[in-house]
C-alpha cells in the first residue's frame, strides 16, 4: 500500500514535441492518498489511461517523476512497483484454471507453494470464486472473468495499488452494479488504493471517493462527488458531471445583477462585487435541477420559451429559450409544465460565475478546498 | 402446394448437372471404370477387384506412402516451430514490418516449377552457391546421386519455400493479441517463457491449426518441385505419392492400376480433408466458449 506523488508529469507518444497540443498529458502535479478510492474521469482522449498507465509503469512519462510512498519509482517496471491493473476487457490466461490463474503472479515471484495455496483459497473466498476454482478460466461469464483479474492482483499480499482501465465495459449493466459492489466491499475490507479510469460519471461517483476530473491532458478538479457537483472549479465540470451538464450563458456584470443579453438576472452581493473584476469572458452556469420555473412572472424570475420537454420517467426535461440561448431545466415528474411560455427563476445561491472557464470562489458559505493543481495559464 | 402437372423445372438445373458431370462426375466414374478393367489396345477384360488388390500390396506403393508420411511430418516439425520464431521475431511496427512481409512473401510468389529450377541451380556441386561452397568446404554433396543429399536439397528447397506462409501465419495470430495481455503478464511478474506458452501460443491456436492442415495437406499433394529438382530420384529415394502415380500412369501406360491408386490417394486425401473441416470447425467452437 502506498501514497502515490505525481511529480510535474508530462508524456508526449511523439519523440520529439514541438508545442502544448504534442503532449497527451500537460503538467500533473498531485498526491493521492494511501487506501484512498480514486476515479479518474475524463471523455475519450483527455489522457486518464495515459495517466493510469504512467502510475502503473507500463509507460514512462517524457517529463516529471512518480513516488510510491516518497520513493522515486519512475524508473521501474510495473512489477517492480508491485502494483495491479484491471483491463477495460477480461485478460486472463485461458488455458488455465481459475487457481492457476490466480496462483500466476505468485509462481512467478517465487512464493512457497503453501502460501500460494492460502493466498488463492483466501481471495477466491473475498471474490465468491471457490466455487469456480477447479474450472477453466474460458469457459466463465464475463463479469467472473473481469473477477478472476481483479483476483489475480489480489493474491499478492505487498500490492500497491490496484488500478483499474474502464473495467465494467463488457460487462452486461445488470452485472456492472454487482462487480462495483463487490468492488466496493473489497476497498473497505482491504483498504487499498484504488485507481479507477473510466468515462461513465455514474460509475465515478459511485465508486470513488474522490473523483479526478481530467480534459484535454489535465486534471481540472480533484474533489468529492457533491464538490464536483456544486462547485465544477472549471465550466468542463460542470458541463460533464450531471445530467444534462450545467447550463452556461455569457453574461456582463451590471451592479447586483448580470446581464445576459438584455435580462437580467440577480446575484448574492458578494458574488456580485466579485463578477465586476472578473478580467476574462463571464459566464453564469446553473445546474438544471435548481432551475424553477413559473407559469406567472414572479419577483426576479425571467421570461423564456419553453421549446421542448422531454420526460424521463423520473423528471422532466424542460428545453427553454432565454435571449436566444438555450437553457435546460430539469423539473420534478408530477410539476405541470406550462406551456409556450414561462418565467425562470434563478436561485442566488446556487449561481455560479465562470472567469475564463474558471469558477469564481465564493469567500462565504464555501467549505472548497482548493485541489493541489494548476491550469495552463498560456490556454 | 399442389405439384405441377409437368417437370419444367427439371431444365433450371439441368445446366448445373451437365457442368457437373462433364466437370466431376464423368471424369471420375471413367476412373473407376478404369480401375476395375484390364485396357488393351481394342481391347478390355474385367478384372474385378484385382488392381486394388495389386496396389494395396505393391512393395513400391508402401514405400512411397511411408516416405509421403515422413516428408510430411518433417515439414510440419521444421517449418511450424521455424514459423513461429520467424514470428515472434519480426518488427512489430515501423517500416521493418513492411519489408519483413515482403521479403517473407517472395518464395510464395514464384512458380512451383521454376523453383525447383532455382534449387537445381542452387545446388549444382559445380556452379551451384550452396553446391560449390558445401564443396569446397570438403564435404561431398550431389543430390543427384546421394539419396541423403536429395532429401537434404529438397527439404531445404521445401522449408524455403512454405515456412514463410507459416510464419505470416503466426504473425497474423500474434499481431491480433490485444495489447493487455502482454501488459497484464508484465505485472504478473511472467517470464518471456511464461508469456509464450500462457499468452502466445494459445492464441495463435487457431492459425496454427489452420497452418499445420495447410501445410500438411500441401506436402502431401508435392509434385512440381521434387518431379523438376529430382524427378524422383536418385533411385526411387524422392518418389512420393504423386510422382509415383504419373510414373505408372504416363511412364508405363498401366491404366488400370494407376486408376486403381488414384483412387485410394483420392480417398486418402478426402479423409484428412475431411479432418481438415472438422479441426476448423472445432477451432470456432473454441473461440466462441472463450
Amino acid at each position: 500500500m502506498a501514497y502515490i506523488e505525481l511529480n510535474e508529469i508530462a508524456h508526449s507518444y511523439l519523440s520529439k514535441p514541438e508545442d502544448q497540443a504534442d503532449y497527451a498529458l500537460k503538467r500533473i502535479h498531485t498526491v493521492w492518498e494511501d487506501g484512498g478510492a480514486y476515479a479518474l474521469l475524463g471523455p475519450s482522449g483527455c489522457g486518464k489511461t495515459t495517466l493510469l498507465n504512467i502510475i502503473s509503469g507500463l509507460l514512462t512519462p517524457s517529463q516529471g517523476r512518480v513516488l510510491y510512498d516518497g520513493k522515486d519509482v519512475t524508473a521501474l517496471s510495473p512489477e517492480k512497483r508491485n502494483i495491479a491493473q484491471v483491463f477495460q476487457f477480461p485478460v486472463l490466461y485461458d488455458t488455465m484454471t481459475v487457481s492457476d490463474n490466480l496462483a500466476f503472479p505468485l509462481r512467478n515471484r517465487g512464493v512457497p507453494k503453501n502460501d500460494i495455496i492460502r493466498r488463492v483459497n483466501e481471495v477466491a473466498e473475498i471474490l465468491d470464486l471457490t466455487a469456480f476454482l477447479k474450472k477453466k478460466a474460458a469457459g466463465l461469464t464475463a463479469d467472473a472473468k473481469q473477477k478472476v483479474s481483479l483476483g489475480r492482483g489480489l493474491v499478492r499480499s505487498d500490492v500497491a495499488a490496484i488500478l483499474f482501465d474502464e473495467p465494467l465495459t463488457v460487462i452486461d449493466p445488470h452485472l456492472k452494479w454487482r462487480l462495483r459492489r463487490s468492488l466496493k466491499q473489497i476497498h473497505e475490507q482491504l483498504k487499498l488504493t484504488l485507481i479507477y479510469v473510466t468515462h461513465d460519471q455514474t460509475e465515478a461517483l459511485t465508486f470513488a471517493e474522490k473523483v479526478v476530473v481530467m480534459y484535454d491532458g489535465d486534471i481540472v478538479q480533484i474533489g468529492t462527488p457533491q464538490e464536483l457537483f456544486e462547485y465544477p472549479e472549471h465550466r468542463f465540470v460542470g458541463y460533464f458531471i450531471g445530467s444534462p451538464g450545467m447550463n452556461f450563458l455569457e453574461c456582463v456584470p451590471d451592479g447586483d445583477r448580470v446581464r445576459v443579453d438584455n435580462v437580467g438576472i440577480k446575484l448574492d452581493a458578494p458574488i456580485a462585487a466579485l463578477a465586476n473584476q472578473a478580467k476574462g469572458k463571464l459566464e453564469l452556469g446553473i445546474r438544471p435541477m435548481y432551475l424553477q420555473l413559473s407559469a406567472k412572472p414572479v419577483q426576479d424570475s425571467v421570461e423564456a420559451q419553453i421549446k421542448a420537454v422531454e420526460d424521463q420517467g423520473s423528471c422532466k426535461i424542460v428545453s427553454l429559450s432565454l435571449a436566444g440561448k438555450t437553457v435546460r431545466a430539469r423539473l420534478p415528474e408530477g410539476q405541470p409544465v406550462p406551456s409556450g411560455k414561462a418565467w425562470l427563476i434563478f436561485p442566488p445561491q446556487k449561481i455560479r460565475l465562470f472567469d475564463d472557464g474558471r469558477l469564481i470562489k465564493q469567500a462565504v458559505g464555501s467549505k472548497l478546498k482548493t485541489g493541489n493543481w494548476k491550469l495552463q495559464t498560456e490556454e | 402446394m399442389d405439384k405441377w402437372e409437368d417437370n419444367k423445372a427439371w431444365f433450371l438445373v439441368l445446366p448445373v448437372f451437365i457442368i457437373v458431370a462433364f466437370s466431376a462426375i464423368i471424369p471420375l466414374m471413367t476412373v473407376v471404370n478404369y480401375s476395375v478393367q484390364d485396357i488393351f489396345p481394342g481391347k478390355r477384360v474385367f478384372v474385378g477387384a484385382e488392381w486394388f488388390k495389386e496396389v494395396l500390396t505393391s512393395h513400391r506403393l508402401h514405400s512411397a506412402l511411408w516416405r509421403q508420411f515422413l516428408f510430411s511430418g518433417m515439414v510440419l516439425l521444421i517449418e511450424i516451430p521455424l514459423g513461429i520464431i520467424i514470428a515472434l521475431a519480426m518488427p512489430k511496427r515501423g517500416w521493418g514490418v513492411s519489408a519483413s512481409l515482403v521479403t517473407l512473401a517472395l518464395p510464395l510468389l514464384i512458380p512451383w516449377n521454376v523453383i525447383g529450377t532455382i534449387w537445381i541451380i542452387f545446388t549444382r556441386p559445380d556452379i551451384g552457391l550452396f553446391g560449390a561452397t558445401i564443396n569446397s568446404l570438403g564435404i561431398t554433396f550431389d543430390h543427384t546421386s546421394a539419396p541423403l543429399d536429395a532429401w537434404v536439397t529438397l527439404m531445404l528447397m521445401e522449408v524455403w519455400h512454405w515456412t514463410p506462409l507459416v510464419a505470416l501465419l503466426a504473425y497474423s495470430g500474434l499481431r491480433a493479441i490485444p495489447e493487455a495481455y502482454f501488459q497484464a503478464a508484465k505485472i504478473d511478474g511472467a517470464s518471456a517463457w511464461a508469456t509464450f506458452r500462457y499468452i502466445q501460443l494459445p492464441k495463435m491456436r487457431g492459425v496454427l491449426t489452420i497452418a499445420i492442415l495447410l501445410r500438411f495437406m500441401d506436402s502431401f499433394l508435392i509434385y512440381a518441385e521434387p518431379f523438376v529438382l529430382t524427378g524422383g530420384g536418385p533411385g526411387n529415394s524422392t518418389t512420393f505419392l504423386s510422382i509415383y502415380l504419373v510414373k505408372i500412369a504416363v511412364g508405363s501406360f498401366d491404366l488400370g492400376p494407376a486408376a486403381a491408386f488414384s483412387l485410394i490417394y483420392f480417398v486418402i486425401i478426402l479423409l484428412f480433408s475431411w479432418l481438415f473441416y472438422q479441426a476448423l470447425q472445432n477451432v470456432g467452437k473454441g473461440e466462441n466458449n472463450g
